[in-house]
């Protein structure tokens, strides 16, 4: 079985954002960018199915600009067996993201598609849950345990959901996207990183797999969080009170 | 306090620093880690990719579980003077039509990640270097239009003759610079890897160094195995250049090893700890191409010092102290008086209405001609400020530093192709404009000497900010569950000496607020170490009034993330 797994190129996670002075969204110049933290988990997921026997082959996917590369080669790095990269510059969105990778899906047949719940740039957690609805598979988000039956082609799957933990059996082929507490990436080793360098990284663009990118979203404005205002400290319970009612209103 | 600081600097995932997937900035090339080739790959390059250049050779390490690779030349550390020596090395491949495998490692995330400096450049080194810079979008377009000198009191400004002579320089992030030179590089077959720490100097039965190992990775705290545990490498080199910048660790072992100060009858080395912030200021304030440097005020007569202000281009605004580290009080705290110097008039006109975008501190030489050591040892030389050859009235560095590593590749060359000695560096340093320019500017420093606490005003968050806010703005991270990197050789000292003695100074000059003291359950005050808040400034290493404490290097992609430094 092969397993499909998408990865993203954000801003790394341990950099501190600033927004552009135009407003117009983050800025990404002379910034540090890596794998997103939650792709690194399903990567990690999928290379430990295939250390199990379950699967024959990990092939890592991103869309984006022309540094996805990098992205990949660290995914090569981490033992993922070739990539794919499907070029596009800017202005993708989750539902055009899903449609590429259904055309690929369409393309490589995996028997499992693993993506990390969300992305840390934009939280949009769409991705999966689009691309297993236009798949029509079945879907398990949120997985902080996966466990797959090969005989019987199924995989239990348990979710972090608001409740507590819910656990859904799926039939394969279906779409996972990983938790915080499913595994530990594994690091890339230097040895690893340079036997990556003769995997291969396919090439598409949107238009060979006849997706158009659009959005019925534009961004009209990114502005920081209004800055905290300093507390006051009231002398009496009576200050308080009218405080509440006079000036935050709310009682 | 700890933490506290643990909770703003240590992201919630534990996975932490070893993020070094992608590449950086848009526009440049991949150096980082794995990727460094992927622009070879992707991108048609006019010039033979790295698997056509020199042997390179994988073998099962020495019983150590370690795997062995080994290539010509280890260059350890890819800022300006490790990236020149690589350059330089790749381009004499090509002159001469041999070819020798280069790897440089970098413990930084990304190249450039831990470059930190002023910073007005000097060309020389680069025009010799890379001849075609201007054509090839060398981050280095902001020249310098103006030179200020001031002497600062509390609240007014004199404006002194100016003693630089910057016409012809330009100010520049040095973090950028390397960045682009790291591309280069790569571009000429250097294998540059990222996120990895060199920390042992590997040695034969001889005692002639070898190359250096990696540090494991995915040690927990308690030094046990995690399960993601991955042993280094060995990284064997014939020749092995060491490119730490100030304060090295391997160099200073190495340093000590072989004697190699006492040599050459050199000098200790002393140092500086500057401590920086890259502000957006308002349009109207900005020039580009300004240059300020000040001295005085907030630091007294008894302390050497002084300010730096250079504006580079897109309103953004180079500011830093720099401050001798042979300083006699240890209330004395750079950083809060870094804060203070914001506030004067003249410089908080400035600011005002800006934003801050970085904050990071290192440690920079400050002993000149006097304190070079012999560079050579058996195996391997040292380049750059880990040697040092900071020119400290010009406050330069950058440009000897790139010289020697071009020095050091040309020696490096000679013995890999017709079998001469390492020893040919020292004499190409000694022959070359970097011995004329050290020699003129020696002897620069005036030797400087019952101490009160000083009070430091509060953080107005404005101008000014306490450690933790500062300490975000560098984009430090480390992996929390790894053994502490900064390790006391007598655990017993910072309660018998370093608090009764010297009232804690290491708690006030890091600039990252590693060092504490809190009271523990009987409350005794205990040295609490936030390692993971860690600049990789050296500060410690230096400063410490024992030399109890000793910097070593942690896991590999950790450290501060320095992209416009």
């Amino acid at each position: 079985m092969k397993i499909m797994v998408a990865v993203k190129r954000v801003v790394d996670y341990a950099v501190k954002i600033r927004v552009k002075p135009d407003k117009t969204g983050v800025e990404t110049q002379n910034v540090k960018m890596s794998m997103n933290p939650f792709c690194e988990i399903a990567l990690e997921e999928a290379l430990r199915i295939r250390e199990s026997g379950l699967a024959s082959e990990v092939v890592a996917v991103s869309v984006g600009p022309a540094q996805c590369v990098d992205t990949l080669r660290t995914g090569l790095a981490m033992g993922a067996d070739r990539g794919i990269h499907v070029e596009f510059k800017d202005g993708l969105n989750p539902l055009s993201v899903a449609k590429v990778l259904r055309a690929l899906v369409e393309a490589e047949k995996p028997g499992l598609l693993i993506l990390g719940k969300q992305a840390i740039d934009d939280d949009c957690n769409q991705t999966g849950q689009m691309l297993a609805g236009l798949l029509k598979w079945p879907q398990g988000t949120f997985a902080s345990k996966v466990t797959l039956d090969k005989e019987k082609q199924v995989a239990t799957v348990d979710r972090e959901v608001d409740g507590g933990i819910e656990t859904v059996l799926l039939d394969l082929p279906a779409v996972i996207t990983t938790d915080l507490r499913l595994n530990q990436p594994r690091y890339a080793t230097l040895p690893n990183i340079m036997k990556a360098k003769s995997k291969v990284i396919k090439k598409y663009t949107p238009g060979d797999l006849n997706v158009e990118i659009k959005s019925d979203l534009e961004v009209l404005q990114v502005t920081e969080p209004p800055k905290r205002k300093a507390g006051v400290i009231v002398s009496s319970v009576d200050e308080l009170i009218d405080k509440l009612q006079n000036e935050a209103r709310v009682i | 306090m700890g933490r506290l600081l643990s909770r703003i600097i240590c992201i919630s995932r534990s996975r932490a620093s070893r993020s070094r997937s992608v590449s950086p900035p848009n526009g440049c090339s991949p150096f980082r880690n794995p990727g460094g080739l992927s622009r070879v790959w992707g991108s048609g390059l006019s010039r033979a990719p790295w698997f056509l250049s020199g042997a390179r050779t994988f073998s099962s390490g020495t019983g150590s579980g370690r795997e062995s690779i080994e290539y010509d030349v280890v260059i350890v550390g890819a800022g300006p003077a490790g990236l020149s020596a690589a350059i330089r090395l790749k381009q004499l491949c090509r002159e001469r039509d041999l070819d020798l495998s280069v790897c440089v490692v970098e413990k930084g995330a990304e190249v450039g990640a831990h470059i930190l400096s002023g910073n007005v450049f000097e060309p020389r080194a680069l025009n010799e270097l890379l001849p075609d810079w201007r054509n090839e979008e060398a981050p280095v377009d902001v020249p310098v239009l103006s030179d200020k000198f001031w002497y600062l009191t509390k609240d007014r400004t004199f404006a002194l003759p100016c003693p630089f002579n910057n016409r012809g320089n330009y100010v520049i992030s040095l973090s950028q610079l390397t960045r682009w030179m790291g591309v280069k590089a790569e571009e000429l077959g250097v294998e540059i890897y990222p996120g990895f720490a060199a920390g042992e100097v590997l040695y034969d039965s001889n005692d002639n160094v070898v190359g250096v190992g990696t540090n494991d990775m995915g040690i927990s705290k308690d030094g046990s195995k995690k399960e993601t545990f991955q042993h280094g490498v060995e990284l064997k080199g014939k020749l092995t250049l060491l490119a730490e910048g100030c304060r090295g660790s391997l160099s200073e072992k190495i340093i000590s090893k072989y004697n190699l100060r006492g040599k050459v009858q050199a000098q200790h080395q002393t140092y500086a700890l500057g401590i920086k912030e890259v502000w957006e200021i308002d349009e109207s304030k900005h020039e580009p191409g300004a240059v300020l440097h000040t001295l005085g005020w907030p630091l007294d007569h008894k302390t050497y010092g002084g300010s730096f202000v250079y504006h580079m281009k897109d309103r953004q605004v180079s500011i830093g102290l720099v401050i001798a580290l042979n300083y006699q009080n240890p209330y004395l705290n750079p950083y809060e008086e870094f804060q203070k110097f914001k506030h004067h008039p003249a410089i908080k006109s400035l600011l005002e209405g800006g934003t801050v975008i970085q904050y990071g501190a290192r440690t920079l030489n400050e002993g000149g001609f006097q304190s070079i050591p012999y560079p050579v040892f058996p195996g391997g030389a040292i380049v750059g400020c880990s040697a040092g050859f900071l020119n400290v009235p010009k406050i330069k560095g950058t440009h000897t530093a790139m010289k020697s590593g071009m020095l050091a590749a040309e020696a490096a060359f000679s013995v890999l192709s017709e079998g001469s000695s390492m020893v040919v560096y020292y004499d190409f340093l000694r022959k070359s404009w970097i011995w004329e320019e050290l020699k003129k500017a020696r002897n620069y420093r005036p030797v400087a000497k019952l101490h009160t606490p000083i009070e430091y005003p509060r953080a107005d968050g404005i101008l000014s900010f306490d450690v933790p806010t500062s300490l975000h703005r560098s984009n430090t991270n480390h992996e929390h569950d790894q053994p502490a990197h900064l390790q006391l050789r007598d655990p017993t000292i910072p309660e018998l000496v370093n608090l009764p003695e010297y009232a804690g100074p290491e708690s006030r000059y890091c600039p990252a607020r590693v060092y504490e003291y809190v009271p523990d359950e009987n409350g005794v005050l205990k040295l609490q170490i936030n390692a993971q808040n860690c600049l990789h400034c050296k500060a410690c290493d230096i400063k410490d009034p024992q030399q109890n404490i000793e910097w070593t290097v942690p896991e590999g992609g950790g450290g501060p993330g320095y992209s416009v430094m």
